[in-house]
């Protein structure tokens, strides 16, 4: 007989590895914690671009998040933002900016940059990575925006039209066109914008994209290309982009595989290890341990049997309905999946959970768990269910952070505050 | 292909989170990724063809189904999908013979001077490669003459309250029976009785090389050896980590084994690292280290990382005074088994291993440690570091003796 006890320990036990979750976890690590994120898969990093928004849209466009978000907190009752103070959402940003410094993010509460996506929106936002920064459609001026021959789901001209006509504060006049190059691909088909963002490290492609596209530039234009250029080096290459061409040049965010999404992670993930937290991805949480009010242990189903991971706090950061943090069911009701939360905002049966436009405003995206200040899940009675749990990010109910351009900042913002919160108790 | 397999097919929402991680695909424009091979090409094999001989390129690291957010069974599909384009076109025979690692071994055993000077002889390998298409650079073991089970035979594990099943894989057989000894002397110092069944290859090179009906085979005769142990509450330890894999989970999530015997084996079979540090956990660990001034650069197996329990050397390394261990960064060294032994692979392998030996020789670390045997021939091979298995560390560490 081997008696075999399966269980690990750690300070702090992170689920989820989206921004929110490898957020509380590396401001944890930092603080000499011992912590554990368990993640089904990797998180949203990838599907999202390197901005953090953290108010765009209240009645149209917000000029200064700092301004806006105390009417906008009062006027929501239930939203996240109601729980973080304007003070703790500034720290927020700048230990992201202190921690992402390869990405040279620059911006902050006061005011919004007013960047193009990939349609040609003019999307307001309060960080960009370094490499995003000419792009700011506030001041006007001439823009170019670059396609590339083979990279499929980016459109410069699709682009630059709608960008052309979108509304801009002020007197900002900007003009738009477009230059398509066609890199040399050799014999690859099918290339992705990770590939193309491989291959911009290389010298070689580099050099016959400037060759091309110094014979299109006209003097002071500003170039956008989509966002490609690197991935681990991406800073280097924008720069050498810049000095090379004698123009500023930006990025635009692309669909999925989002290339900044990707860098952001491998920067938090690498920034993790150093710190000695456990990162292990591929793994979902099956069940709980609870002793009363405190959760005492998660199970994790690994290869073989499930192992038990025990802790003095958790953080629960699964996501919301696409992550699969939250479920709904045919029957209309809605679940936490993994601690069975209580979860606020669910439309009664009188209401209409989903309106017919596909962007209106359903009534089932305000569906989500609701904390305290210190970002622990509470009742309907203002209960605690545990006292050690700390829910963060979009897993949150009160928030449409894509109507408000509200996504990334809540996830910074909510992962800070807990982290915060538990070490105050510890 | 499995139900598990095929009913996670439709959670793929074309997120390419996969194709991002892939290091092959990054490696090779040969590869095309693993959603395009696996959930997107999967619907094209309804009828029994693949599309396209692409999916041979996946090398199975499993690092995609890792990945994925929506729990989509990629890596399965994809060696399930690379069988059957194998059961349609006939394995080679070289695939055939590196597949036996069992085999090879006892045929190379008796022989092993020779059969090592042949596997050092440049126009030997130059002619293998013409012949057999095994590349003439890939990182080939050595054997070590002697048997791990020779040794285990005459090796007298002291009577202990506690008893632990030990299984070595066909590596330690015949080419690292000193990682075998060590991890018995590592188990025996911390109060266990070791018991060494007789046992043979778990049939995971088998597999990769698309050959199921043969590793089914294998992994059930395995199983059946291990199991009258396992049912009598002992755990299984094994130091190979993609072979414990194999047992744990592979076999019956790729290969479709459903057995009584696998199942008990499955449940009670322990990473060695990963045991050891359960002991730390109850208390049971000793930690009578002795002082090693060592900066060790570890890398995790991709086949550890499907163990999903963590980095448990890392944590059993933390308990040794003056042992500053590095966790690195990359995901694979690009040898994934058998794949960087194939002439048509070997350049590929070494594209996937380049960023892992950078690391290992920036780290200047005094030696590496990985947990499993192919990897730590690649390693050495391409980063010019000596590896070993953490079990090495702890055995020096214990001052059990320093090979």
């Amino acid at each position: 007989m081997t008696d075999v006890a399966r269980f690990a320990s750690y300070d702090t036990v992170v689920i989820g590895a989206g921004l929110a979750g490898l957020t509380a976890a590396l401001r944890l690590a930092e603080e000499g914690q011992r912590v554990a994120v368990l993640a089904k898969g990797v998180g949203a990093t990838h599907l999202s671009p390197g901005t953090v928004d953290v108010l765009g849209y209240v009645d149209g466009p917000v000029d200064s998040p700092a301004k806006a978000l105390p009417d906008f907190a009062a006027a929501n009752p239930d939203h996240p933002y109601r729980r973080l103070p304007v003070e703790l959402i500034g720290a927020s940003l700048d230990w992201f900016k202190a921690r992402l410094g390869d990405h040279g993010y620059r911006g902050g509460l006061d005011e919004n940059f007013l960047v193009p996506t990939a349609v040609g929106v003019a999307k307001p936002t309060a960080l960009v990575p370094e490499t995003m920064a000419a792009g700011d459609l506030r001041g006007g001026g001439r823009f170019v925006f670059i396609g590339l021959r083979g990279l499929k789901d980016f459109y410069p001209a699709y682009l630059a039209e709608n960008l052309a006509r979108a509304s801009l504060p002020g007197e900002a006049d900007i003009l738009t066109r477009v230059v398509e190059l066609e890199p040399p691909l050799g014999n690859a088909r099918d290339v992705s914008g990770l590939g193309f963002a491989r291959r911009f490290e290389e010298a070689g492609f580099r050099e016959s994209v400037l060759v091309e596209l110094d014979r299109y530039l006209v003097p002071g234009e500003i170039v956008g290309f989509p966002a490609v250029l690197g991935v681990g080096r991406a800073r280097e290459v924008w720069n050498e982009l810049e000095t090379r061409l004698g123009h500023q040049v930006f990025e635009v965010p692309t669909l999925p595989p989002s290339v900044q999404g990707l860098r952001l992670y491998e920067t938090m993930t690498t920034a993790l290890r150093r710190h000695g937290c456990r990162l292990v991805v591929g793994n979902t949480v099956v069940g709980t341990k609870t002793s009363g009010s405190r959760l005492e242990g998660v199970l994790a189903k690994t290869a073989g049997r499930p192992l038990t991971y025990r802790a003095r706090s958790f953080v629960l950061a699964t996501g919301g309905f696409a992550s699969g943090g939250l479920q709904l069911d045919s029957s209309g009701q809605i679940r936490e999946t993994v601690f069975d939360l209580p979860v606020a905002g669910v439309p009664g049966s009188k209401q209409r959970p989903f309106e017919e436009g596909y962007f209106a405003d359903h009534a089932i995206s305000r569906a989500g768990v609701t904390v305290d200040e210190s970002m622990r899940p509470v009742d309907g009675k203002g209960g605690t269910p545990y006292e050690n749990v700390h829910a963060v990010g979009a897993t949150l109910g009160g928030a449409v952070p894509w109507r408000e351009a509200s996504g990334n900042g809540l996830s910074l913002a909510s992962g800070y505050a807990a982290a915060s919160a538990i070490l105050r108790e510890t | 292909m499995t139900e598990l397999a095929r009913d996670s097919l439709d959670g793929c929402v074309k997120c390419t989170i996969c194709e991002s991680f892939c290091p092959y695909a990054a490696a090779t424009p040969l590869f095309p990724g693993p959603k395009y091979v696996g959930p997107q090409a999967e619907r094209f094999r309804r009828t029994g063809v693949s599309p396209d001989f692409s999916v041979d390129y996946c090398s199975g690291c499993g690092i995609c189904t890792q990945v994925c957010p929506q729990g989509v069974k990629i890596a399965e599909i994809n060696s399930q999908a690379r069988a059957q384009l194998w059961e349609e076109r006939g394995i080679p025979l070289r695939n055939q013979l590196i597949a036996r690692p069992g085999l090879v071994g006892r045929f190379g055993t008796p022989v092993a001077p020779l059969a090592n000077w042949t596997l050092q002889n440049q126009a030997l390998r130059r002619l293998g490669e013409r012949l057999l298409g095994i590349h003439r650079d890939a990182a080939l073991p050595r054997f070590a003459g002697r048997t791990f089970q020779r040794w285990a035979r005459n090796h007298v594990s002291p009577a202990a309250e506690r008893t632990v099943i030990y299984f070595h894989n066909c590596g330690t057989n015949y080419y690292e029976p000193a990682v075998g000894r060590m991890t018995v002397e590592v188990l025996e110092h911390n109060g266990f009785h070791v018991v060494v069944p007789p046992q043979g290859c778990c049939g995971l090179p088998l597999q990769s090389n698309g050959n199921f009906p043969a590793a089914r085979a294998y992994v059930r005769r395995l199983a059946a050896n291990l199991a009258p142990y396992a049912r009598e509450g002992s755990a299984i330890v094994a130091n190979s980590t993609s072979c414990g894999l194999m047992l744990k989970h592979e076999a019956r999530e790729i290969l479709e084994v459903e057995d009584d015997d696998l199942t008990v084996v499955s449940e009670s079979m322990y990473d060695l690292c990963e045991f050891l540090l359960l002991l730390h956990e109850q208390g049971q660990l000793r930690t009578d280290f002795q002082q090693l001034d060592l900066t060790i650069p570890y890398h995790a197996p991709c086949q550890q990382q499907g163990h999903g329990i963590g980095k448990p050397a890392l944590d059993l390394f933390a308990l040794i005074p003056g042992v500053r261990a590095i966790e690195l960064d990359a995901d694979c060294c690009g040898i994934a088994g058998t794949y960087g032994f194939k002439k048509e692979k070997y350049e590929i392998s070494m594209t996937v291993g380049e960023r892992l030996f950078r690391e290992l020789r920036e780290s200047s670390g005094d030696l590496a440690a990985c947990d499993s045997e192919t990897c730590r021939w690649q390693i050495e091979h391409g980063a010019g570091i000596h590896a070993v298995h953490p079990v090495e560390v702890l055995h020096r560490a214990y001052g059990l003796g320093s090979e």
